[in-house]
C-alpha cells in the first residue's frame, strides 16, 4: 500500500503553513520530513494520517493494505499519547477493543506486540511508573498490535533524552528492517533522519514547501557499520546547509511571536 | 587535577555554607490537626466550666454532648436527621444524575454549548433557596419543593463541573483514539469518561456541601422535621446546646460525605 501527498496545502485561517505538497511513500519505505521550526512538518502528518483536513489537496491511498492489518495507518506521537488510567497492557489492547477480534485473538496481539517492544514484564505497571523511554516503547507497542502498514511518527523521540534516545533509534531500525512496514518519520534531528529514511523530504520555512528530497544511498543495515558514519555525516550537513539559514530566520521569527 | 584550591592552612579557618531552603513545603504534621482541636475544645470547656462564658450563649462542649445523647436516646435525632437525609439523598441523585447528562451534552456537542452554556449562565447565579416559594406554588407544600430546590442547586454545580472536566480532557488522548478509528462511543466511555472524572468528582465534593445548605435553609422555611427545622427551633426556644447539637450533627455529616468522596477518589483515581 502506498500513502501519496497529493497537492496538500494547508492555511490556519489567514496563516498559509503548507503549500503544494507532493511526494509518495510507497510500500515498506520509510521517508523521514525535516525543516526549519514552524514548517508546518507535524500538520503534513496530522494530514497524512486523516485526523486534520487540509486546505487544498488530498492524502491518497493506492493499492489494499495488509489482508491482517487492523489500522493501515498509525500513530506514533510525540507526547506518548497514553491513557494514565489504564496499565501497560490495557494501553496497548485499546485500539483492539472495538474491532471484531475475540478477547483470545487481542490477548495474542498485545502479547506479541509487549514481547517485540520488551515490556512483557512492565504489562501491569501504569504510564506513571514508566520512564519517558518505556512511555514511548508503549506507543509503540500499541502501534505494533495493530499491525499497521505504514507508522506515521511524529518526532517520536524528541522528548527523551540522548542515551533513551539512542536505545529507541536501534529499536526502530530492528522493527523497520524486514521491509513489512513503511514509515513516515518527522523529525527536527537530522542525524534520525539519515540513520532512518530511505528518503529525506525537506521541507522550506513557512508555508512549507518541498526544497528537496535527498535519497539516502544505503540500506539500514550498512548504515549501522563505522565506515558509513562519514557518508551519513557528509549528508546530515548536506541537508543542514539546505535549511540552516531558514532555521535561523524562523527561530527568530518564533522569539519574536 | 580538580581539586586546585588544595586543603586549607592551619591558620585558615572554614565556615559551613548556611542552609536556606527550608520552608515553602505544603506539607503538615500527621496529629498537628487533631492536637490543635482537641487544645480549642478543652479551653472552650474549661471556659464553660469556670463560669468565664455564660452558657445561654455558648454551652459548654460537655452539654452538647449531653444534648445529643438525650436527642439520641428520645428519638427525636433519627426522626429529623432522617428527614434531612431523605431530602439531601433524593435531591442530590437527581441533580446529579441531570447536570451529569446535561453537562456531557454540552462537552460533547456544539450545538448542546451553545443552548447549555446560555442558560446555564443566566440561571446559575440566581440563589437557589429564592425559588422556594415559587417551588412551593407549583408543587405543593409537601417534601417535592425543598427537594426540588436541592436538586437544582446541585444540577447547575453539577452540569459546569462535568462540562469543564470534559473540556479539560487532553484532546491529545481523544485524537489518538480516533487515529485507530475507535468509536464516538467507545471514546466516550474509555477515554472522555475517565478523563473527566478527577473534575466529577471534584464537582460532587462542591454539591454536597451544595445539598448540606439548601436542606437546612429549606428546612428553616418551610418544614416541621430535619435539621435545619430542629435547629430553628432550638434557636427560637433558646437551647442553645441543642442548637449546636444541631450544627454538630451538619458537621458530621459534612465529614462523612468529604470521607465518603476521598474513598471513591482512592478507589476510581488511584492512578494519578
Amino acid at each position: 500500500m502506498d500513502l501519496i501527498a497529493n497537492h496538500i496545502s494547508h492555511r490556519f485561517g489567514d496563516l498559509a503553513v503548507l503549500e503544494d505538497i507532493s511526494f509518495t511513500v510507497g510500500a515498506g519505505e520509510v521517508v523521514a520530513i525535516v525543516g526549519p521550526s514552524g514548517c508546518g512538518k507535524s500538520t503534513l502528518l496530522s494530514i497524512l494520517g486523516g485526523l486534520l483536513q487540509p486546505t487544498s489537496g488530498a492524502p491518497e491511498l493506492r493499492g489494499a493494505p495488509p489482508a491482517d492489518s487492523l489500522n493501515p495507518l498509525t500513530f506514533v506521537f510525540q507526547d506518548f499519547a497514553l491513557l494514565p488510567w489504564a496499565t501497560v497492557e490495557e494501553n496497548v489492547e485499546f485500539p483492539l477493543l472495538h474491532t471484531q477480534l475475540s478477547a483470545a485473538q487481542r490477548r495474542a496481539l498485545v502479547e506479541d506486540a509487549l514481547r517485540r517492544t520488551g515490556l512483557t514484564d512492565f504489562r501491569k505497571t501504569y504510564p506513571k511508573q514508566l520512564s519517558g523511554g518505556m512511555r514511548q516503547r508503549v506507543g509503540i507497542s500499541r502501534a505494533l498490535a495493530v499491525k499497521p502498514a505504514i507508522l506515521l511518527m511524529d518526532e517520536p523521540l524528541s522528548a527523551l533524552d540522548s542515551q533513551t534516545r539512542e536505545l529507541l533509534m536501534e529499536d526502530f531500525v530492528r522493527l523497520l528492517a524486514d521491509g513489512g512496514m513503511g514509515a513516515v518519520y518527522v523529525t527536527h534531528n537530522l542525524e534520525e533522519a539519515a540513520r532512518l529514511a530511505d528518503r529525506i523530504v525537506v521541507l522550506s520555512r513557512r508555508p512549507g514547501r518541498i526544497r528537496e528530497v535527498v535519497p539516502v544511498p544505503m540500506t539500514r543495515t550498512e548504515r549501522g557499520e563505522t565506515a558509513a558514519r562519514e557518508k551519513l555525516l557528509a549528508l546530515q550537513n548536506q541537508i543542514w546547509s539546505l535549511i540552516r539559514n531558514e532555521a535561523i530566520d524562523a527561530e527568530r521569527e518564533v522569539q519574536h511571536a | 587535577m580538580l581539586d586546585r584550591a588544595g586543603t586549607p592552612a592551619k591558620d585558615e579557618t572554614t565556615r559551613r555554607v548556611r542552609f536556606r531552603g527550608a520552608g515553602f513545603v505544603p506539607a503538615s504534621s500527621r496529629f498537628g490537626g487533631w492536637i490543635a482541636l482537641a487544645l480549642v475544645i478543652a479551653i472552650w470547656q474549661a471556659a464553660g466550666s469556670s463560669g468565664l462564658v455564660n452558657p445561654l450563649f455558648l454551652p459548654a462542649p460537655s452539654a452538647i454532648v449531653r444534648a445529643l445523647y438525650e436527642l439520641a436516646l428520645s428519638g427525636a435525632l433519627w426522626q429529623h436527621l432522617s428527614a434531612s437525609l431523605l431530602r439531601i439523598g433524593v435531591g442530590w441523585l437527581l441533580g446529579t444524575a441531570a447536570g451529569v447528562v446535561v453537562g456531557f451534552a454540552i462537552g460533547l456537542s456544539r450545538l448542546a454549548r451553545s443552548v447549555g452554556i446560555t442558560f446555564i449562565s443566566a440561571l446559575f447565579p440566581i440563589p437557589k433557596i429564592a425559588l422556594l416559594p415559587l417551588l412551593i406554588l407549583w408543587l405543593g407544600i409537601g417534601e417535592e419543593p425543598k427537594i426540588a430546590t436541592i436538586a437544582l442547586g446541585v444540577f447547575f454545580s453539577t452540569a459546569i463541573s462535568v462540562y469543564s472536566g470534559v473540556d479539560a480532557v487532553p484532546r491529545n488522548l481523544i485524537r489518538m483514539a480516533q487515529s485507530f478509528n475507535v468509536p464516538f462511543a467507545t471514546i466516550v466511555r474509555k477515554v472522555v469518561w475517565p478523563g473527566a472524572l478527577p473534575a466529577i468528582l471534584a464537582g460532587f465534593r462542591i454539591t454536597a456541601s451544595v445539598a448540606l445548605l439548601l436542606v437546612v435553609s429549606a428546612e428553616m422555611i418551610g418544614a416541621q422535621y430535619g435539621i435545619g427545622a430542629f435547629v430553628l427551633q432550638a434557636g427560637n426556644l433558646m437551647q442553645t446546646d441543642q442548637l449546636l447539637a444541631g450544627v454538630v450533627i451538619l458537621s458530621v455529616f459534612g465529614l462523612v460525605v468529604g470521607k465518603v468522596i476521598n474513598l471513591l477518589e482512592i478507589r476510581l483515581l488511584h492512578w494519578r
